[in-house]
């Protein structure tokens, strides 16, 4: 199947990227390109074959659960692009953000 | 003719110097001499090897050494040679962190394989070093040798950019557990390493430093994503350094500058602190210019990690140990589908020609096996990885840290605005795909397709395993191609990596040795592939072929 | 026209951990902002997430509580969104394969003072993942037009917790969220803390077509208090009975609910709605859960309150409802039983603890553990008056006064001499001083008019005041006045 520049902007939309319409146009014509060889996956037979998440299987890796101090606050809100007081500071947030 | 040897013929030194070498509490007076001829370099580096204890020469004061050329020498060094010079006080730290740093700035502007030198960093950390008392030193494989770090892997206090706008003044509050590991064991980070923008990219082109050049031919790609660390090494900046691999990003930068690559079994190595690409790939491996200081820097980086809930508990391996044991009860199987595929160019048949006949000459034995599923490699790995780094790629949204766009509207305007101009066209690109492949509707056919798929190159590779040890085949189908030829075509720069893919597939070891030219000196790499934590065993073949092909 | 509403709710609980999920911070409430946060919860480039060991074992326990089945390999997975207090750009959570299914809670429900029934309300699935910041917003703050974020809860341990559809009514949906705020509290899963967002809902509803067929779902988000909750339901019920009233349709959307106006407000209609991207998360490995995990954790668990319900009934013959109540909590439980092992009477003991205990702790607005009156003093205390020490009346007054001083009810009825006047000779003696002011009555007694007796006893009651005990009044009076 093919990626129209409509999908594209949703992709977009979804992943919260600004694209340029350049980059509209060359992205819906480069994504056709490889999301058709992609599907040479229709070929293989996959129907019994489980799905692999992890190469090595392993289990249950926990932690104790001891607390510890991580970052003093003003560590954390050191690489803050924006701030205030003790706080991260964005724009208003609405819901549909 | 092995790397070494190259390396000695092509360099047009001819020096001599004086050295006071103290063994045992005897003073030896020798007098080295380095021609052209290569097997005097190898002479030289054997001395070194046999003299071991006690090296004490480049004393101060001693008129006849030549300050350039030992300069030079430091970087050319086996790291584990390195290590017991500096160690037993024959060389400081930080004459050795200099020789680096001053390589590396000589050649920036060249190459560009740096993001940052870290010039006062490593001087104060080798200062540290040289203060340290023999007991203290005991130990550290790795006592005073300068390193080079992939920019994508997290070493406190100074920036780790991954190439990207995004995180161009980025500076991270913490080690990763490979730099921890690095810096106990007495290593000295003379800086940070340009790459593919996090990592995304075969040619180290998409870096917002702009790309790094081949040393071998400054015309063309150095490879990627790892390719600041490779052309690091290749022209002598470090003697080693930290590359990563998600789908071939040590092995074919390695292959392209005519060093050593070697990607771990997943898991062998922590991840935590390397900015993540695709995690179920990502794993952080030695770039060395022999199998010797590869096996010994493993050995340094291996290890469980609590912070890293992939990384397997097993005790570490001194993959050095062995390395020169017999090679001949090894089974070698030669992947069919790869030593025939399409696009092999000449250079590379020859080479994989030469490799499997140095493999019989070894007493190897040598079969061809069929790995059916690979031919979906490359569909399987940029729909899995994909997918992998259009989440990963989230947290970077101009909250709270990194790059935050001026002059947008609302919140989510900031989010995209800071989005759109952080990531560079290929990483928006991959995540555009990665976002597709998961996105409502399409994840059965393809991600949950591609999953499955995955399962299929596990079994063959279990399948293949069970008649052979390692796996041969070309780390790449061609030489390093010219900068600006693929990167405006990304299906054919993936394609690329089509030969490096399986290993992260399957989470197995792999190597790339630099095994061949071609006819206008662009290096060749042939790849090994082991079973999974089986790194010993193929490194041992590898250092076998590697010295097979110096002598032949 | 009256529709059946259906209505399923997803309760968010905090675990009782020391740190977080999937990092080592500390789940202190009330630090500063941003104290209690790493590199792993903030998000920066290069960390992993490892799994807290405890908050399996409280999930476990929690669908163990819940009557779950136990997913022996569950994996979590990535939910993928934005919003400014989510550090990541996802969610770690579990999707398909959660660590627990198919569960349920029983309720007592009893609807427009009818007689209690049991309603079982099955629950779909439970499932562990981290919390998110906390972003403040408003002009009070003079953040006006930014929001202000604070990441000390993000990646705070939670299990949510989401039932079918088989509410049936905003009681019932009120009854479920008491009793599984019961169980959590006495599994130590959750401090279930509503105040500090330790406990937290959203509801489910749509209304049943007059044909059966289920109409279209509402969710109402963050539903803060069980009263909210039943409100927030019954509005948008009345809501939606409206919409079709008007010959309208439903639209699936996500709403708030305003306590101060009592209503509902859409945040996001379902063209809006996220598409999540979920898939397994790579960091993190399976969880698997085995046999004998699972009864070494059974064999942890505490008395679930049903069970505890029954058991107080039978073992202190005292009525279900009784035992209801006492069980709502396992400290007010173990404070009736303390009581009950050192006084035989166990009504007795339940009337004076759902009735003094409780009401004192209501009116100071205390938890058992700070009781003034041990259960020890208030088994001493009723001793006295199965003794026939002192009177019930004076019980009460005795029991305040334990509350006040914190003395044993024997000293404070010896002190005060309030003990019950048992001399026989004393009584009959004001018996005689009454019987010669009124002849008449005595009269009227002898003749068999025995409804005088009362006032007999009244007089001597008021005489002693009221320390003597009335039975033995009674017995008196008729000794001395009719001879018997």
């Amino acid at each position: 199947m093919g990626i129209e520049k409509t999908q594209v902007e949703y992709l977009a939309s979804l992943a919260r990227i600004e694209l340029s319409e350049d980059e509209l146009e060359l992205f819906s014509g480069q994504l056709e390109k490889i999301v058709g060889y992609v599907e040479k996956l229709n070929e293989l037979d996959l129907e019994n074959v489980p799905p692999t998440s992890h190469t090595q299987n392993l289990k249950n890796v926990l932690r104790e659960d001891t607390p510890k101090k991580g970052l003093t606050k003003d560590e954390a809100l050191a690489l803050a692009p924006d701030r205030q007081g003790d706080y991260f500071r964005v724009p208003r947030v609405i819901e549909s953000d | 003719m092995g790397l070494v040897a190259w390396v000695a013929q092509n360099t047009s030194l001819v020096f001599c110097f004086f050295a006071n070498i103290s063994f045992d509490g005897a003073a030896f007076r020798l007098l080295f001499s380095r021609t052209r001829a290569s097997k005097s370099y190898c002479h030289f580096a054997g001395l070194l090897l046999n003299s071991g204890a006690g090296t004490s020469f480049l004393r101060k004061g001693n008129q006849t050494f030549h300050v350039e050329e030992r300069l030079k020498d430091v970087c050319r060094l086996g790291i584990s040679d390195l290590s017991s010079l500096i160690a037993r006080g024959g060389l400081s730290a930080v004459q050795a962190a200099e020789t680096a740093i001053e390589r590396a700035q000589s050649n920036q502007t060249e190459l560009n394989a740096f993001v940052s030198i870290d010039e006062k960093g490593a001087l104060a950390r080798a200062e540290a070093l040289d203060s340290l008392g023999v007991d203290a030193r005991a130990g550290m494989k790795l006592f005073g040798v300068p390193i080079a770090v992939k920019d994508n892997i997290c070493v406190k206090g100074g920036r780790t950019t991954c190439g990207s706008q995004m995180l161009q003044r980025f500076v991270s509050p913490f080690d990763a557990t490979v730099v921890r590991n690095l810096t106990d064991a007495g290593a000295v980070i003379i800086g940070k390493t340009n790459l593919d923008e996090f990592a995304m990219g075969s040619s180290t082109e998409t870096s917002c430093f702009g790309p790094t050049r081949n040393p071998h031919d400054t015309s063309r790609s150095c490879g990627g994503s790892s390719g600041g660390s490779a052309a690091a090494v290749a022209s002598f900046c470090a003697p080693c350094a930290l590359g990563t691999d998600t789908g071939g990003s040590i092995r074919q930068p390695a292959s392209f500058c005519g060093v050593l690559g070697l990607k771990p079994t997943y898991g062998l190595v922590s991840r935590y602190g390397l900015v993540a690409f695709a995690p179920s790939f990502d794993q952080i491996g030695p770039i060395t210019r022999d199998v010797k200081d590869a096996a010994l820097l493993l050995s340094v980086l291996a290890g469980h990690d609590p912070l890293d809930a992939t990384s397997v508990d097993r005790p570490v391996e001194e993959y050095s140990r062995l390395l020169d044991d017999d090679v001949a009860e090894i089974k070698v199987g030669v992947i069919g589908e790869h030593i025939e595929a399409e696009g092999l160019t000449p250079a590379v048949k020859s080479t994989m020609n030469d490799a499997l006949k140095a493999l019989q000459d070894i007493g190897a034995s040598i079969s061809q096996v069929s790995l059916p599923s690979l031919e979906y490699a490359v569909a399987i790995y940029y729909v899995l990885g994909t997918a992998e780094t259009s989440s990963n790629m989230l947290r970077y949204d101009g909250v709270r840290y990194g790059h935050r766009a001026s002059g947008f509207s609302d919140l989510a305007d900031m989010y995209r605005k800071t989005r759109g101009e952080g990531f560079s066209r290929e990483v928006k690109r991959r995540i555009i795909l990665g976002t597709f492949v998961l996105s409502m509707g399409y994840y059965d056919a393809y991600y949950e397709r591609a999953q499955r798929a995955r399962t299929l190159v596990m079994r063959d590779f279990d399948i293949a395993f069970e008649g052979v040890d390692v796996l041969v085949g070309p780390t790449s189908p061609q030489q390093a191609f010219m900068i600006g030829e693929k990167v405006d075509d990304p299906l054919l720069m993936y394609l690329s990596d089509i030969f490096t893919i399986p290993a992260n597939l399957a989470g197995l070891p792999a190597v790339s040795l630099p095994f061949g030219k071609d006819a206008d000196g662009l290096p060749i790499g042939v790849q090994l592939i082991g079973k999974p934590f089986d790194e010993a065993r193929m490194l041992r073949l590898a250092n076998a072929l590697m010295k097979r092909n110096c002598s032949s | 026209m009256v529709l059946q509403p259906v209505i399923g709710i997803e309760v968010h609980v905090q675990l009782l951990t020391e740190s977080k999920v999937f990092c080592s911070c500390s789940t202190q409430f009330g630090a500063e902002p941003n104290s209690n946060t790493c590199p792993v919860c903030l998000g920066l480039p290069g960390v992993l997430p490892v799994l807290n060991k405890k908050v399996v074992e409280l999930a476990v326990k929690a669908a163990l509580a819940l009557n779950c089945e136990i997913t022996r390999r569950s994996q979590f997975a990535r939910k993928n969104y934005f919003y400014p207090d989510l550090t990541k750009g996802f969610q770690i959570t579990q999707f398909d394969l959660p660590i627990a299914t198919n569960g349920y809670i029983d309720v007592d429900v009893s609807e427009n003072g009818g007689e209690a029934k049991t309603k079982r309300i099955r629950i779909n699935r439970l499932h562990i993942e981290e919390d998110s910041g906390k972003s403040l917003h408003g002009e009070a703050l003079n953040v006006e037009g930014t929001s202000l974020i604070d990441f000390n809860r993000c990646g705070v341990p939670l299990v949510e917790i989401v039932t079918e559809p088989d509410i049936e009514s905003p009681e019932q949906a009120r009854q479920y969220l008491l009793k599984l705020k019961t169980i959590m509290q006495y599994c130590g899963i959750s401090d279930c803390n509503m105040e500090e967002g330790s406990l937290r809902c959203d509801a489910n509803i749509s209304l049943r077509n007059e044909d059966g067929s289920l109409g279209t779902r509402c969710e109402i988000k963050n539903l803060n208090s069980f009263r909210f909750a039943k409100r927030a339901i019954e509005y948008e019920m009345r809501r939606q009975a409206e919409v079709l009233e008007a010959g309208e349709k439903v639209k699936q959307a996500t709403y708030g609910f305003n306590a101060a106006t009592g209503k509902t407000f859409m945040m996001r209609t379902k063209e809006e709605s996220q598409d999540y991207r979920y898939f397994p998360e790579p960091d993190l490995v399976f969880l698997e859960v085995d046999d004998d995990r699972i009864e070494a954790t059974r064999k942890m668990m505490p008395e679930l309150p049903d069970a505890k319900r029954e058991r107080l009934t039978k073992q202190y013959r005292i009525p279900k409802y009784d035992a209801m109540v006492l069980s709502t909590s396992q400290e007010i439980a173990d404070y009736f039983e303390k009581c009950a092992s050192l006084h035989p009477n166990g009504k007795a003991v339940s009337n004076w603890v759902m009735g003094s205990v409780l009401g004192l702790l209501k009116e100071r607005n205390i938890g058992i553990a700070d009781c003034p009156v041990s259960p020890t003093r208030l088994a001493e205390l009723l001793n006295l008056v199965a003794d026939g020490k002192i009177s019930g009346k004076i019980a009460k007054d005795v029991f305040e006064q334990i509350v006040e001083t914190g003395k044993s009810p024997e000293a404070i009825v010896s002190e005060q001499n309030l003990g019950t006047v048992s001399d026989e000779s004393a009584i009959a003696d004001i018996i005689r001083e009454v019987a010669d002011k009124r002849p008449d009555l005595v009269a009227k007694l002898q003749s068999g008019k025995l409804n005088v007796l009362g006032f007999f006893v009244g007089q001597v009651m008021k005489r002693t005041k009221g320390q003597a005990d009335p039975q033995i009044v009674n017995q008196i009076i008729r000794k001395v006045l009719l001879k018997e």
